[in-house]
């Protein structure tokens, strides 16, 4: 589905995403904010803009299929779900709560448009590289994309897949890379050094694309760039936090659920 | 539990220099006042649980003592064979310590549950397993961990639980502790089901049940002397564990009930053979598991 979506609505839309989530987060005191505004624009570019994906499509074999590997973000993508009406807006009141509908980690039993559980990082782009694999195999044109944290590259698996996925030419598999800088218990480049990280990515046999990841454009020239026989990844360049001024580039935020007057401030930079 | 622990190891880590802490990327709010301490026997390795075990083997084989921590699918399951080979074949003196004993990570689902990690643990030769049910008993078996040269994992809680122990109660690797007696029927319970252990058998007793309660954070070695008397004296027991009934304690009873080849009235209580898909919180969970409420004392009549 080619959305027809100018820029600035998708911008309206990450507006009243980050809200949404913010909500979800000051309710059921949970954590992980920072990791869900680092990916916002990513995730809405590509469920308005690129995604072969809706409600309807749910059970064709041939949809394009987003994992979302770094699953401790999933409130982000709650909030695109509900707003693509995959599910009732209503089930993000239940983020997290007692017999809820929606967990802190990826369930895909818990609600549509899951397509994978996940919350152990390092699982996702191996799956992606499985789903590729087979779609190649029965000609399905459906395309796969997957959803990485900086951090959950310091897993092994994921540097596993990205030498399966360039010796099998799967280039049917995007991956994206939320470069926020930021893991659980320090700075990514602090912890594990990645860079050159354009460079690593080169030489496992990637088509590398260096981006701002919360610019559609940039995005959205990424994602629409044509595949050289490659998998993609994106190294989106992003901000921990992004769009509340308090919450970024911030360890804390990782942790921190925002309370009664954490939101009220929130709110008025986010509105 | 997860105080405690840091406490203990710290000092632990004053009074022996060997000692050393690696983190696979967690201990925000847990570990700053140890790596203040002594940044030199801190390390943050990153999010690679795998490459991490073999880390640690590594500077064990130098001579320290390496403390390693995460929550617990990570710090047992996702690195398996880095510890059955790495450590347990290599017999390095590793400690494995997991947070989240259980459905303690409630409403974060599955992946963080700790559910079959006693029984694979327990399944590995040469392999220490504590699981203890208080501070008293983690601060306890932290320090013998460290005394044992060899490799330990411990299965904490989280953090808050009360203490069941006076202050001063040594407990040892391989042995129960009889902490109320009863001669109606025998409470087993390990890891983070003592304190709802303890309450059970409160409440019994307000019902005239004399119930005994005994903590089996030790679940190997095993204190098999003790269940033993139990099935000797005929006294009926229940075993109580936030963990699979496949492998765990349960299961550890039903094989020493077994192998003695005398029978005895015995109820196992814990998680049925499934994942959880609830969403909630630890105290829903449990009680969605029915690991809240006493059970229906039947099978002693
Ligand atoms: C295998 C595994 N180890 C540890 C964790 C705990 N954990 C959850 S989020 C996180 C940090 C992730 O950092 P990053 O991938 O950079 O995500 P972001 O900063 O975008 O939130 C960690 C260590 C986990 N979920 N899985």
């Amino acid at each position: 589905m080619e959305g027809k979506l100018q820029q600035p609505m998708l911008e309206d839309i990450c507006k009243s995403i980050r809200i949404d989530v913010l909500k979800m987060m000051h309710k059921s005191f949970s954590s992980h904010i920072g990791g869900c505004y680092s990916v916002i624009e990513i995730l809405v570019t590509l469920y308005f803009k690129i995604l072969n994906v809706d409600p309807k499509n749910l059970n064709d074999n041939e949809r394009d299929i987003l994992l979302l590997s770094k699953a401790h973000s999933s409130a982000a993508l709650y909030a695109i779900l509900a707003e693509k009406q995959f599910f009732p807006k209503e089930y993000l009141d239940t983020y997290y709560q007692d017999d809820g509908k929606l967990p802190g980690h990826l369930n895909k039993k818990t609600a549509p448009g899951i397509e994978f559980s996940f919350g152990s990082l390092g699982h996702g782009l191996s799956v992606g590289c499985g789903m590729a694999l087979g779609n190649k195999r029965m000609n399905n044109t459906g395309r796969i994309f997957v959803v990485l944290g900086d951090g959950e590259c310091n897993e092994g698996s994921v540097w596993e897949a990205a030498m399966f996925a360039s010796h099998h030419k799967l280039s049917n598999l995007t991956a994206i890379i939320d470069y926020n800088k930021i893991q659980s218990f320090g700075s990514t480049n602090e912890v594990i050094n990645q860079e050159p990280i354009s460079d690593k990515w080169k030489s496992f046999g990637w088509q590398v694309f260096e981006i701002d990841g919360h610019n559609h454009n940039e995005l959205l020239d990424a994602f629409n760039s044509p595949n050289e026989n490659l998998p993609k990844v994106i190294i989106a360049h992003t901000v921990k936090g992004k769009g509340v001024s308090f919450m970024e580039n911030s360890l804390d935020w990782h942790y921190k659920s925002p309370d009664d007057e954490q939101l009220n401030l929130a709110l008025k930079e986010l509105e | 539990m997860r105080t405690a622990f840091i406490d203990t190891l710290r000092e632990l880590a004053r009074k022996d220099d060997r000692v050393f802490l690696l983190t696979a990327d967690m201990g925000y709010s847990v570990f700053e006042t140890f790596m203040d301490e002594f940044p030199d026997r801190f390390l943050n390795t990153g999010i690679a649980e795998q490459n991490t075990i073999g880390i640690a083997a590594g500077l064990a084989s130098r001579g320290k003592i390496v403390f390693v921590y995460s929550i617990i699918p990570f710090v047992t399951m996702r690195c398996f064979e880095q510890v059955r080979l790495d450590l347990a074949y290599n017999f390095m003196n590793v400690k494995l310590v997991g947070v989240g004993a259980g459905l303690t990570y409630g409403p974060l689902g599955s992946s963080h549950h700790a559910l079959e990690d006693i029984a694979i643990m327990r399944s590995l030769p040469d392999m220490t397993v504590l699981c203890p049910g208080d501070p008293i008993e983690t601060k306890e078996l932290v320090k013998r961990s460290f005394e044992y040269d060899g490799p330990v994992y411990i299965r904490l809680g989280k953090n808050g639980e009360p203490k069941i122990h006076s202050d001063g109660t040594r407990i040892e690797i391989g042995k129960s502790i009889t902490v109320l007696e009863g001669s109606d029927l025998a409470l087993i319970t390990t890891s983070n089901m003592l304190e709802t252990g303890k309450r059970w058998v409160d409440e019994w007793k307000q019902d005239g049940i004399n119930a005994s309660l005994i903590s089996m954070p030790s679940i190997k070695p095993f204190d098999s002397f003790t269940v033993e008397n139990l099935i000797d004296d005929e006294i009926p027991i229940i075993t109580l564990e936030e963990h699979s009934v496949i492998g765990g304690l349960g299961s550890i009873v039903s094989e020493v009930i077994a192998k003695k080849g005398k029978s005895v009235k015995f109820q196992q209580i814990g998680i049925n053979d499934e994942f959880s898909h609830i969403i909630g919180g630890h105290d829903f969970q449990r009680k969605k598991f029915s690991l809240d409420a006493k059970p229906s004392l039947k099978f002693i009549e």
